[in-house]
C-alpha cells in the first residue's frame, strides 16, 4: 500500500513538472513576437539562417545536454538532409513541404543506423565514432553522382507550398521556415518535458542506477540519438530551401564542431541556450566573413574560453544569477 | 605493388599518430583533438626552419619534434591540466578549439595553397627492385616510423620510465604517494605525444605539400583506426596502424571508389562484433 502512495504522489509532482511554466511561456511568446517582426527589420535571408540553426543546436543539445552523448558528427544528419531535401525539390519536383520531409527522414534514418552503432561505445570513444562515420557521410557525399561533388546541388527552386502558395517572395519563405523551426523548438521542449526526458536525465546523471531500475538505457539512447538527428536533418532540410543550395560545407566536420560551440557558448542542457549560442555565432560569422581565416580563429579562441572558464554557457549564467530554470 | 607500397606509407602515419594519441589517452584520459594540426606544425616548423634559418632536414627531424612538443608542454600546464577533475568530454572540446586556433593562423599567414619541401638530397632518386620501382624517401619513411614506433614501445614496456607511466596509468594516486612526481610525468607525456605527431609531420613534409589543413582530415581517419584498435596497448595501436594502412592500399587497387571509406567500414564491423576495439580492454 504504501509503495502505491508514494508511486501516486510522485505522479502529481511529475505533472507539475511536465506543464509548462510560465516564465517559460513568457519567454517563448516574446519570442515568436520578436520572430515575426524580425523579417521587417533585418535581411530575411539571415533570420531564417539564425533559425535553422537554432533549431540545430537545440536538436544537438537534446543529445548533448539532456541525454550527456556528446556526438562529434552531427553534420552528418544537418547536411544529409541538406542534400535529400535539395535533390527531391530539384529532380523529383517535390513540393517543399515534402522536400522537408523526405530530407528530415532521411536523416531520420540515418541517426537511426550510425546510432546503433555508435551507442555500442561510451564517452569519449562515442565522439570518436560519431566523427568518424559522419566523415564517411562527407565522403560519400564528395564522391555520389546526385550530390554534384564539389559544387553540390545548386539553384534548388523555391517551389509553393502545398503546391498552392508561392514561397518565392523572402517574406512568404520566412513565414513558412518560421513555422518549422519554432514548431521543432516547441516539440524539442515537450520531448525533454516528457516522462521520456525525465528517464534520459536520470540516464545521464547515473547509468548504473537507471539500468538498476529497469530501464533498457541502450533503447532509450538509440531514441534520442534517432530524434536529436531527426531534427538535426529538418534544419537541415529547411536550410536547403531557404539558400536553394546544399553543399559540402554543411556535411563537413567543421560544422558539427560549430554545432557543438553554439550549444556551449548557449549553455548545454538549458532550453534557450543553443538559441542564444545559434544567433551570436551566426551574427558573428556573418559580419567577420570579411575577415576570412580569423572566423575559425575566434571560433577556436571562444572554444577554448568556453570550456576554461565559462562552463555553464550564456543563459546558464543567467539561470544561475536569476535562480530559474531556462 | 605501388599502391601496397602508398598502403604502408599511409599505415606508417596512422600508426606513429594513433600511437602519440594512444600514449597520451593512457596518461591524460583525453582525446587530443589537436593532434592534427600538431601533425601539421611539425611540416611547417620544417618549412620555416629551412627557409628563415637554413637548418635542414635531418636537424629538423630532431628540433620541430622538440619545438613542437614544447608548445604542447605549454599548452599542457596553461590549459589541460585545468580540466582533469572535470568530465574527458571537456579535453576533447579544448583541445578541438586548439586546434581550429592553429590552423586558423596558419591558414592566416600561410594560405592553403600549400608550400613545397624538398626531399633530402641522401634520400632523393629510388631503387628498381625488378618487379617495382621504389623511391628511397618512401621506404625511408616506413624504416623511420617503424624505428620511432619499437623505440616507443619498448621505452612503454620495457624500461623503469615506462613501468612508472604504466602504474600511474593504472593508479596515479598510488604512484604519487610513491614519491613520483605525477603531474610533471603527465605533462611529460603529453609534450612526447605531441611530439610524435611532430615527427610524422616532418616525415610527411616533403612527400605531402605543407598546408594548414593536411591534419584535419588524417586526423578523423586515425580516429577511426584508434576506434578499431582500442587505446589499451601501445602494440595494439601500432599494429592496427600499419594493418589498416594496407588494406587501404589493397581497397585501392580493387575497388578504388571504396578505398575513401574502408576504414569506416571496418570500424562498424569492428562495432558489431567486438565493440572495445581489437586490441581493447572490455570497458
Amino acid at each position: 500500500m504504501a509503495m502505491t502512495e508514494n508511486e501516486s504522489g510522485q505522479e502529481v509532482r511529475f505533472l507539475k513538472e511536465v506543464g509548462m511554466p510560465r516564465l517559460h511561456k513568457v519567454i517563448f511568446l516574446v519570442l515568436l513576437g520578436f520572430l515575426i517582426a524580425l523579417p521587417f527589420m533585418v535581411y530575411p535571408i539571415f533570420a531564417m539562417k539564425v533559425m535553422c540553426f537554432a533549431l540545430f543546436a537545440a536538436a544537438f543539445n537534446l543529445l548533448l545536454g539532456f541525454g550527456g552523448l556528446l556526438s562529434f558528427g552531427h553534420a552528418a544528419y544537418f547536411g544529409g538532409a541538406s542534400y535529400v531535401a535539395a535533390h527531391a525539390a530539384k529532380v523529383w519536383g517535390f513540393t517543399p513541404e515534402l522536400a522537408v520531409l523526405a530530407g528530415t527522414l532521411a536523416a531520420a534514418l540515418l541517426g537511426l543506423a550510425i546510432g546503433s552503432l555508435a551507442i555500442r561505445r561510451q564517452g569519449i570513444y562515442f565522439a570518436m565514432v560519431t566523427l568518424a562515420f559522419a566523415q564517411m557521410v562527407y565522403f560519400f557525399a564528395l564522391q555520389a553522382k546526385f550530390t554534384g561533388g564539389e559544387d553540390g546541388i545548386q539553384s534548388v527552386p523555391r517551389g509553393d507550398l502545398f503546391g498552392m502558395f508561392p514561397l518565392q517572395d523572402n517574406i512568404a519563405l520566412y513565414f513558412f521556415v518560421l513555422a518549422i523551426t519554432f514548431g521543432g523548438i516547441l516539440a524539442l521542449y515537450r520531448i525533454v518535458h516528457s516522462p521520456f526526458g525525465q528517464v534520459l536525465k536520470a540516464i545521464r546523471e547515473n547509468e548504473p542506477r537507471a539500468i538498476s531500475l529497469g530501464y533498457q538505457v541502450n533503447r532509450y539512447k538509440l531514441m534520442v540519438f534517432t530524434l536529436s538527428a531527426t531534427f538535426a536533418g529538418l534544419a537541415g532540410a529547411t536550410k536547403s530551401q531557404v539558400f536553394q543550395l546544399a553543399s559540402l560545407t554543411d556535411v563537413h566536420w567543421s560544422m558539427s564542431g560549430e554545432v557543438v560551440l553554439m550549444t556551449l557558448l548557449g549553455g548545454m542542457g538549458t532550453i534557450f541556450g543553443p538559441l542564444v549560442g545559434a544567433a551570436i555565432i551566426v551574427t558573428m560569422q556573418n559580419y567577420l566573413a570579411t575577415f576570412g581565416a580569423w572566423v575559425t580563429i575566434i571560433q577556436g579562441v571562444i572554444f577554448v574560453l568556453g570550456v576554461l572558464l565559462f562552463r555553464e554557457g550564456i543563459i546558464g549564467v543567467i539561470s544561475r544569477l536569476l535562480k530559474r530554470r531556462l | 605493388m605501388g599502391q601496397l607500397l602508398l598502403g604502408l606509407i599511409n599505415g606508417s602515419f596512422y600508426a606513429v599518430l594513433s600511437l602519440g594519441l594512444a600514449v597520451i589517452f593512457g596518461l591524460l584520459n583525453i582525446i587530443n583533438f589537436s593532434h592534427g594540426a600538431q601533425y601539421m606544425m611539425g611540416a611547417f616548423v620544417a618549412w620555416m626552419l629551412l627557409n628563415y634559418l637554413g637548418i635542414g632536414y635531418w636537424p629538423a627531424l630532431v628540433l620541430a619534434p622538440l619545438i613542437v612538443g614544447a608548445t604542447g608542454i605549454v599548452l599542457e600546464k596553461v590549459a589541460l591540466s585545468r580540466l582533469y577533475k572535470l568530465d574527458h568530454l571537456y579535453g576533447l572540446l579544448l583541445t578541438f578549439g586548439i586546434a581550429l586556433i592553429i590552423q586558423g593562423l596558419f591558414r592566416n599567414y600561410y594560405g592553403i595553397s600549400g608550400l613545397p619541401y624538398q626531399i633530402p638530397e641522401a634520400l632523393s632518386g629510388g631503387q628498381n627492385l625488378g618487379f617495382m620501382f621504389l623511391p628511397n624517401y618512401r621506404a625511408w619513411i616506413v624504416v623511420a616510423s617503424v624505428v620511432v614506433c619499437f623505440s616507443t614501445w619498448f621505452m612503454i614496456e620495457k624500461t623503469r620510465l615506462g613501468a612508472y607511466l604504466r602504474a600511474a596509468t593504472e593508479n596515479p594516486a598510488l604512484v604519487g604517494a610513491f614519491g613520483i612526481n605525477v603531474p610533471r610525468m603527465i605533462t611529460l607525456t603529453y609534450g612526447f605525444g605531441v611530439a610524435l605527431a611532430a615527427f610524422a609531420g616532418v616525415l610527411a613534409a616533403p612527400i605531402y605539400a605543407v598546408n594548414p589543413n593536411m591534419g584535419a582530415d588524417l586526423i578523423i581517419v586515425v580516429f577511426a583506426v584508434v576506434v578499431i584498435g582500442g587505446m589499451g596497448s601501445i602494440m595494439g595501436a601500432i599494429v592496427t596502424g600499419y594493418g589498416l594502412g594496407l588494406i587501404e592500399g589493397l581497397t585501392r587497387v580493387f575497388y578504388p571508389e571504396g578505398s575513401a571509406v574502408v576504414i569506416f567500414v571496418i570500424m562498424a564491423i569492428v562495432l558489431l562484433i567486438k565493440p572495445e576495439g581489437l586490441f581493447g580492454r572490455a570497458a
